[in-house]
């Protein structure tokens, strides 16, 4: 880390130790604002590739480090974060895609962020500075801060620096696009294709009105041997158009940086399996919305939070709020969690994250 | 329990420690799980979790006055989802009989240790166990989705949900590689994936380690994930083909194992140029598997070389060490050196694709003096991985074994994190005690301020 870095660190850390309430952010692409006495601590300075060897598959970054160039780095030799980080071309930074654990559509082939990050330097409520795992891709020495840090909000401590294991690029992608007349349709089909070993990156449910369902398949890897994969991915689902170039990563590019939503709306995400999907879309069919990874994450533009909480709850399913004024991003079900109070007594004994 | 009967509770697979446990419980129930950790916790016991015993780093080992709480009969599988793709499981289930409960549905649980025919699932969530397995898809924690724990005074926690996503920080990825230091698994929810489709498995040999480990490199660079990469050498060749006879040539200095998996037509692209690249290597010899019988034969071969190695001496230390991975070489040239400083012999299988060695370090206990200098060895070899920028444990986890070698790879911040953790999950530190962390109750942790230098910003800590 160069001396701006260093001095910006402890500088951080000064900030953390004087103040009573701290609120770290990035570079607001997930527009979370900070509480009423809490005072902003920016990862702006904390910014570059720290360590990169190719030949290793590992990358060590900077929180603040907008994740397009962590991308464009990779993507120059031929490697990628194969969680599928949100938000980048809003200016998103590494530190706030994990905190916010801000995954996207792909992660269904090899995993999200907390499959892909192993190691973390974060400063603790006290100020420490404080690092966890490393930068080899097995590490069974400490307990697991990396990836207790993904999904944690800032709450636990400040992200200051992040390490990756990093996979090879997949070289060309294609995706089947099939229109269901309803949402029970596409949701028949969807077992199909999650247990058939065809190695899918992606599958994701677009609802374009009340009923009527795009189911999408997205298909990475080798060039040559693409046209036969989607040959039978197609024959798999029966029906359907197969796409390729600009217009099939237009699609998924509008999905990435959530395009596709209303100006004005706010996006929540709601981890759930399918089986839970034909209930929360009874009562969210109004809204625009899309379920995503596999039908594992139902992402919900809504312009009213307080009706979205009401149906999350009734259904105890939990909500993220990922773009907003609201002061909390969690919405929904919040079932106590003695072993989350104890790690949070732990790194911020003085509750200093909020 | 008579006296005699908790002799198989004193230790697991690493010998070197043992500990007369006060007594052992074996729970019928989750609920006497708790009952037992309830009662620890108001008497003030401390008490080890113990699967079947198959850690390599003393990590169910009792604790002097301690009680051992055996969850062999919690192994009941509560239920499978086929569709939605995972199965809850009792923490006492053993690894392979997920996979076989499955495997009708084309369905398997990932994370393949060598032990899995005998290992639990709870133990695998305590060291977040890996296998060959795991350069593609992880090693047990990417396998968990959610997780029923009794926490050390008793407390019951869910963490994470059947969902591959999460809305809070992740508890579950928290846990798993505690080594029980957080309490008692008791259910895990665990993903399944399909079958993969097809498999491409190729054996090279090479006439020198190096040239073995740079195949490595040359197979990642070129851009190809393999579902497993793995190294033997020399000895560990003939122990294993005298063991169980999987057809290695045993000229070999080093044998390298590349399993491809997936889709078909992927997989048949990905093995032309696998093939070409393991071409320009060198190999004297390149034999792929032609049916799922040679496959299988090769994997039976990898996967005996521990219980083979005891064959060539009577006792060995398997060693867990990880190097970043384009440093194989260095840090194999470095074990052979060391190793003919101390005119030990070191036996080498690796999973090469993830930098993780087993150096297998022999000797004889009944020759005075023969454990401590092969454990001095295993101190060395523990100090190259370390300067190379890795780590002393990749999946064994710490357990009594390494647990002085933590202060080498973390630092004092470091280490007072861990401990503040621990202490705040554990305040009496009744849950598998004396692993991982040393027991000094020393750290004024959170009390620590700056040095005033440091908050003028003219000092740092790194
Ligand atoms: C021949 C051989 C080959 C091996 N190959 C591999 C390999 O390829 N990869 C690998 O990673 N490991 C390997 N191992 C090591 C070992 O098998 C694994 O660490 C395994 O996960 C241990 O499981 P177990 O049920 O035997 O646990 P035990 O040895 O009984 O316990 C291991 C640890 O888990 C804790 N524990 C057990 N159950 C629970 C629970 N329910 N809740 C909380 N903590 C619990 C114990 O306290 C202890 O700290 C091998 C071991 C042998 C002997």
């Amino acid at each position: 880390m160069d001396a701006i870095a260093t001095t910006a660190i402890a500088e951080l850390q000064g900030l953390v130790r004087e103040h009573r309430r701290v609120h770290v952010c990035g570079n607001g692409s997930k527009h979370v604002s900070p509480l009423s006495g809490y005072v902003a601590l920016s990862t702006a300075a904390l910014r570059g590739v720290i360590e990169y060897q190719p030949s290793e598959f590992v990358i060590t970054v900077a929180a603040g480090t907008p994740v397009a160039e962590v991308n464009a780095l990779l993507a120059s030799h031929g490697q990628y974060l194969p969680f599928d980080p949100l938000f980048v071309e809003s200016g998103a930074t590494i530190g706030g895609t994990i905190a916010m654990n801000a995954c996207g559509s792909e992660r269904y082939r090899f995993g999200g962020a907390r499959d892909f990050v192993i190691g973390v330097r974060f400063i603790e409520g006290n100020g420490e500075l404080v690092r966890g795992g490393g930068k080899v891709v097995k590490n069974a020495a400490g307990f697991d801060y990396p990836k207790l840090f993904v999904g944690s909000c800032g709450r636990l401590g400040l992200i200051v620096e992040l390490s990756f294991k990093v996979f090879p690029k997949p070289e060309a992608y294609a995706s089947l696009r099939v229109s269901l007349p309803s949402l029970e349709d596409a949701l028949a089909l969807l077992p199909k294709l999650t247990n058939c070993p065809y190695d899918l990156n992606a599958v994701d449910l677009v609802m374009e009105n009340h009923t009527r369902t795009t189911l999408w398949v997205r298909v990475g890897g080798i060039a040559e041997a693409l046209p036969r994969r989607m040959d039978r991915v197609r024959a798999l689902v029966g029906s359907g158009e197969v796409l390729s170039g600009p217009e099939e990563e237009h699609f998924w590019n509008d999905m990435r940086e959530m395009r596709w939503m209303e100006s004005g709306d706010v996006l929540v995400k709601v981890p759930l399996t399918p089986r839970w999907i034909p209930a929360l879309d009874a009562r969210i069919a109004r809204w625009k919305r899309r379920y995503s990874v596999g039908g594992n994450v139902a992402w919900i533009a809504t312009p009213s939070l307080a009706e979205t909480d009401a149906a999350l709850t009734s259904l105890r399913l939990s909500g993220l709020v990922l773009r907003s004024q609201a002061p909390d991003p969690h919405i929904g079900y919040r079932p106590f969690n003695p072993f989350a109070e104890r790690i949070k007594r732990a790194l911020d004994p003085l509750n200093k994250f909020g | 329990m008579q006296p005699a009967a908790l002799v198989p509770y004193e230790c697991d697979a690493l010998l070197a420690f043992r500990e007369r446990p006060l007594c052992v419980v074996l729970p019928e129930s989750q609920e006497e799980v708790v009952q037992v950790v309830r009662l620890c916790h108001h008497f003030g016991v401390p008490f080890v979790a113990r699967g079947s015993g198959t850690g390599l780093s003393g990590g169910s080992t009792p604790v002097p006055g301690g009680i051992v709480i055996a969850m062999n009969r919690l192994n009941r599988i509560l239920k499978v989802d086929v569709e939605q793709r995972f199965a809850v499981v009792e923490a006492g289930v053993v690894n392979l009989d997920i996979t076989r409960t499955v495997a009708s549905r084309n369905l398997l649980f990932a994370p393949d240790p060598s032990s899995q025919p005998v290992c639990t699932i709870g133990g695998n969530v305590a060291f977040n166990s890996g296998g060959a397995h795991c350069l593609k898809y992880g090693m047990t924690s990417n396998h968990v989705l959610a997780l029923k724990v009794v926490l050390p005074d008793g407390e019951l926690a869910f963490l994470g949900s059947e969902s591959l996503e999460s809305v809070d920080a992740d508890y579950v990825g928290m846990f798993v590689g505690s080594e029980g230091l957080f309490g008692i698994a008791l259910e895990v929810t665990v993903r399944l994936l399909p079958r993969p489709e097809t498999y491409r498995t190729v054996l090279a040999a090479y006439r020198s380690l190096q040239a073995a480990g740079d195949a490595v490199s040359q197979v990642i660079a070129a851009g190809i994930l393999p579902g497993a990469l793995e190294i033997m050498d020399h000895l560990s060749i003939q122990a294993v083909e005298a063991a169980v006879h999987p057809g290695y040539p045993t000229d070999a200095a080093a044998l390298l194992i590349v399993e491809l998996e997936g889709e078909q037509h992927q997989v048949e692209a990905e093995w032309r140029r696998l093939e070409s690249v393991l071409k320009a290597s060198q190999p004297y010899l390149l034999k792929a598997a032609q049916n799922e019988e040679e496959r299988l034969k090769i994997w039976k071969g990898r996967k005996s070389a521990f219980s083979a190695a005891g064959r060539l001496y009577p006792d060995y230390i398997v060693q867990d060490g990880v190097v970043p991975r384009s440093r194989l070489g260095e840090a194999l040239a470095e074990i052979e050196r060391l190793s003919q400083k101390w005119g030990i012999k070191v036996a080498n299988v690796f999973h090469a694709g993830d930098g993780n060695l087993h150096p297998l370090i022999m000797f004889d206990g009944n020759q005075p003096g023969s454990y401590e200098r092969a454990e001095e060895l295993a101190s060395e070899i523990i100090d190259v991985c370390i300067r190379l920028g890795g780590s002393i444990t990749g999946e064994h986890g710490v357990g009594m074994e390494k647990r002085r070698f933590m202060p080498r790879q973390f630092g004092p911040a470091e280490i007072a994190c861990m401990n503040a953790t621990r202490d705040a999950v554990d305040p009496k530190r009744l849950a598998n005690r004396g692993k991982r962390l040393s027991e000094e109750f020393t750290s004024a942790h959170t009390l620590v301020g700056a040095h005033p230098l440091e908050r003028a910003g003219v000092i740092a800590r790194e």
